[in-house]
């Protein structure tokens, strides 16, 4: 199996790795570069939990040949704290309980930042639409969608647009 | 199965490699050929990918669009021009299937995917392949998709609707807001308003790919939508379907309840 180099910017650093031919994005961030945080769910697009967002658009990494990221730019919800301090959806979704297992939570999280990097004051039917492709089997999403509405309509500043 | 990976800056020459090899599949937007290669059970061993634009490139000429092959749901959703196609385009996924699941990959797509592809075989969409394949319509590249495996499709084009009443679309799932098909139903109808001439009416899920209801379009022809029209190309519209059983649906539940939704796409729009 060919070995193929890859470089592609993760959450602003400059990284450069070798993939297989077939590899999938979500093993290169788990395995080839150590990013955990987009999750192993289905490896069929259903449930979500590998969203990641590349040149700012949501995409399942399970379903991204590794390759095609060359010269991209990829956030992981590693990317979102800024230090110690949480991103402003990362609070709502501990203050709010909106994670359980917390399984599905980082899908949840790039797919809600994808929404509200575009739409910062989205309608509720509009969040809904957003997670449409992420599944929880805990919450019941209702505690999702509200963490969501909270940090939306803040000021880009205080969402903390990066 | 061990698999290589080969893109091609050119569009013609992604589609020579793929023609020359049986056991090579096309990488779209992945969202169909990635589900296999993560199984570890599929059944050919080279992908072709291609970075040329003009495979992800949208023409307006007058009346009519040309999608290339490659254009995502997303990108269809993000241009204003192609609004009469936005509810169909949204009805594929989340947002982040729709940043990858291309026009040209929904044409491949078994049961119960699809749905764009009814879309567009209701709207009496071309095809047009890469190299010196020529054109075809839709109906026949459908009719003959089993043998367009290695044949790259470079485009598709159809007419713009530009009245809201004579394009409808209407995607039926178990689960909301969003779920995989039970069916879904594309009906052009245009002439909306007065009578209806040239009806074409699509069905997702009622056969093993997209499919025409002649029974549906020969009741909705020459006569202007109300009650009883839409119940009679209700009754007529399962003539000749063979829906799929899947763990979606059965063959008798996608039976019982086509023409339910036939109807009332005709008469709530």
């Amino acid at each position: 199996m060919t070995k193929k180099p890859v470089q592609f910017q993760l959450n602003g650093d400059q990284k450069a790795t070798f993939v297989d031919d077939g590899q999938n994005l979500l093993d290169v961030l788990r395995r080839g570069v150590g990013d955990l945080t987009p999750k192993f769910g289905c490896a069929q697009g259903t449930c979500g939990t590998c969203t990641v967002l590349i040149d700012g658009q949501p995409h399942m990494s399970c379903l991204t040949l590794a390759e095609t990221v060359e010269g991209k730019s990829v956030t992981t919800t590693a990317g979102l704290e800024n230090g110690a301090e949480l991103h402003p959806l990362q609070k709502a979704f501990m203050e709010q309980f909106a994670a359980q297992c917390g399984y599905c939570t980082p899908g949840m999280l790039m797919a809600a930042k994808a929404l509200l990097d575009t739409n910062p004051n989205p309608t509720r039917e509009e969040v809904v639409e957003a997670i449409s492709g992420n599944i929880c089997r805990c919450t019941g999403y209702e505690a999702i969608i509200n963490a969501i509405l909270s940090v939306a309509g803040n000021s880009p500043q205080r969402y903390g647009v990066r | 199965m061990a698999i290589t990976v080969e893109t091609h800056d050119r569009l013609d020459d992604a589609a020579r490699a793929l023609a020359s090899d049986q056991n090579a599949r096309f990488h779209g937007g992945g969202t169909l050929v990635m589900r296999t290669v993560n199984e570890g059970d599929e059944p050919f061993s080279k992908l072709v990918l291609t970075r040329d634009p003009a495979y992800r490139e949208i023409r307006s000429s007058g009346g009519s669009v040309v999608l290339g092959a490659g254009v995502t749901m997303s990108a269809i959703l993000a241009n204003r021009e192609l609004s009469f196609l936005h509810p169909v385009a949204r009805s594929v996924g989340g947002p982040a299937i729709r940043s990858a699941a291309t026009v040209g990959g929904n044409l491949f797509a078994e049961a119960p995917y699809g749905d764009f592809t009814t879309a567009l075989l209701a709207l009496g969409a071309s095809v047009e392949i890469a190299g010196s394949g020529g054109q075809s319509s839709i109906d026949d590249w459908l009719r003959d998709r089993d043998r367009n495996r290695n044949r790259l499709v470079r485009a598709v084009s159809l007419d713009r609707v530009s009245d809201d009443r004579s394009f409808r679309f209407r995607k039926i799932s178990r689960v909301k807001p969003k779920g995989v098909s039970i069916l879904s139903i594309a009906a052009y109808l245009p002439g909306s308003g007065s009578r209806i001439t040239g009806a074409r009416i699509a069905f997702g899920n009622m056969a093993e790919k997209p499919v025409r209801s002649s029974g549906a379009e020969r009741a909705l022809d020459g006569q202007s939508i109300n009650e009883q029209v839409a119940e009679a190309a209700a009754a007529a519209a399962l003539d000749g379907l063979n829906p799929v059983s899947d763990a979606i649906a059965s063959e008798w539940y996608r039976r019982e309840v086509a023409g339910v939704h036939l109807k009332r796409l005709l008469i709530e729009g």
